[in-house]
């Protein structure tokens, strides 16, 4: 115990909390930036300026990736979220209602419990994120440590189950949402023929 | 240090006259491919020899015309869009390796996960354009175009999934280093596959249903005039170029040629890809415009099944060679 609380211990006197080396401001500065862009997307009054708004704070989080090295992982969430989960987006707001200006009705009443929700979990989030990782450092200036290699090996290495039970997660996802659209389908052609015989 | 700062800046420029050039290349030769094709001779006059001054000529008209935004538009989305468009084609540019030996404008860790989540940004562009120029046909055309995107992504993925399956990297030079001629018939459903679904991300002919002309005027462009139209059109043939070159590193070996292995390797990389932005230029003047449903069960049933027929191919083929 008092070995492992010394071996985590050392590291944190050899790098000071913030020791603004220019990485470390980019990241800071882009962090700053990657709020706002979220602040905004939930406070916005119009729709489809708060999905592309949310394009701002990924990218912005794409950008904190590449900053800690992880570049697979930066790519791969610009690929996921900024191309097909806000173009989804996208097309159903295009597809429902988007008018251009201020939708009056986007004003939701409980605002507040919803501010207080979503501080309670970024607290909780923040804290237990920082609890966990305060004495890990990662070393920027020497070789990357979240190539794609690297990432690869942890992920098939060290972390399958939870990789395979996700997999087996989003297939039970996609199957339901399959059966869900069929069996409306189903039930109203059903109901168009009982329509039509009692027309007939 | 200084030294590693002009490397930086020559490889930025070389990339930078590339994205300018190429695509007004393809444009032109698109010009006067499509009218021999069609029996005409095309642009005859502008710059004296065969018309090679035409996009030139083109280019100073739309400059000169008014930059004209609707009245109910949302201004700056409208005016950011194109932009949005273009720019992510001139990123993708950078990490499309030329040659042998690091001749790309930037070596990317995992540089296919880059191409293909830029140019899906790309398609942003349009669907901003779409909506915010409160035109129900920009709208229609917006709608279209995403649709055609979600479609065709997944099938564009799995098939460079494929390849670096093959070549053990998801690094562009790392892939073209890996090949070997028998990669072609290999990977060939692949890379079929992989050109068609590009083919549908960039709207072009056939899949141009998001700007049919006969049924929503342009689709999401609509309502644009002057130099940001022009950037649209910029930014479908730096997509073709892109798009072509690609296809080439992926699937066609790169710059692996029969001969001239020492210093022509650039020349096979170019060769390849203006062969394949011909082609691109053939299908527009061949095939007839897909309808949408057509269209999604293209991507659906043909292509994505094909993807994942090559995917598992890959891998059988993979674990017997080792």
């Amino acid at each position: 115990m008092t070995s492992a609380l010394v071996t985590a211990a050392q590291p944190v006197t050899t790098h000071g909390f913030l020791s603004s080396s220019g990485v470390e401001i980019a990241f800071l500065l882009v962090g700053l930036v990657t709020l706002g862009a979220a602040v905004v997307t939930v406070t916005t009054r119009q729709l489809v300026h708060a999905a592309l708004w949310l394009v701002v704070a990924l990218g912005g989080l794409a950008v904190e990736y590449l900053l800690l090295t992880a570049e697979f992982i930066a790519w791969v969430q610009v690929l996921i979220y900024v191309g097909s989960v806000v173009v989804l987006l996208l097309f159903g707001l295009m597809l429902t209602k988007a008018p251009i200006g201020r939708s009056p009705d986007a004003n939701v009443p409980n605002r507040l419990p919803a501010l207080g929700v979503a501080a309670a979990a970024a607290a909780a989030l923040v804290w237990v994120v920082a609890d966990a990782f305060r004495t890990t450092w990662i070393d920027l200036d020497g070789a990357p440590q979240g190539t794609t290699k690297v990432s690869g090996e942890i992920l098939f290495r060290h972390w399958v189950l939870p990789f395979e039970a996700l997999s087996v997660l989003l297939l039970a996802a996609l199957v339901g949402a399959v059966v869900l659209s069929r069996l409306r389908n189903q039930q109203e052609q059903q109901e168009q023929g009982q329509q039509e015989e009692e027309q007939s | 240090m200084s030294s590693g700062i002009v490397d930086v800046v020559v490889r930025l420029l070389a990339v930078f006259v590339a994205f300018l050039v190429l695509p007004l290349v393809v444009g032109q030769t698109e010009h006067k491919v499509m009218a021999h094709m069609q029996g005409r001779l095309g642009p005859m006059y502008a710059g004296g020899f065969h018309g090679w001054a035409q996009l030139v000529a083109d280019g100073v008209k739309f400059a000169q015309k008014e930059d004209v935004v609707p009245a109910d538009a949302d201004r700056r989305v409208f005016q950011l869009a194109p932009a949005v468009a273009l720019l992510p084609y001139l990123l993708v540019l950078l990490a499309v390796p030329l040659g042998p030996g690091g001749a790309v404008g930037q070596v990317l860790d995992a540089g296919v996960f880059f191409v293909l989540a830029v140019m899906g940004v790309g398609v942003l562009g349009s669907l901003m354009a779409g909506w915010a120029s409160a035109n129900k046909f920009s709208l229609l055309g917006g709608l279209r175009t995403a649709a055609q995107l979600l479609a065709y992504e997944l099938p564009m993925l799995l098939a460079a999934a494929s390849v670096a399956m093959a070549a053990g990297t998801v690094s562009l030079p790392g892939i073209v280093d890996a090949f070997h001629w028998w990669w072609v018939p290999w990977q060939i459903v692949g890379g079929l596959v992989f050109f068609t679904a590009g083919l549908a991300e960039l709207q072009r002919p056939p899949f141009d249903m998001p700007v049919a002309d006969s049924e929503i005027i342009f689709g999401a462009y609509t309502e644009y005039t002057g130099l940001r139209f022009a950037l649209f059109l910029l930014a479908e043939y730096a997509g073709i170029v892109v798009l072509c070159g690609l296809t080439t590193v992926l699937f066609l070996g790169g710059w692996h040629g029969p001969f001239g292995a020492d210093g022509l390797g650039w020349l096979w990389t170019l060769l390849k890809t203006a062969v394949l932005a011909f082609v691109v230029i053939w299908l527009r003047v061949s095939y007839p415009r897909l309808r949408e449903d057509q269209l999604q069960k293209l991507a659906w049933t043909v292509l994505i099944p094909l993807a994942l027929a090559q995917i598992a191919l890959t891998g059988v083929v993979k674990v017997v060679i080792q």
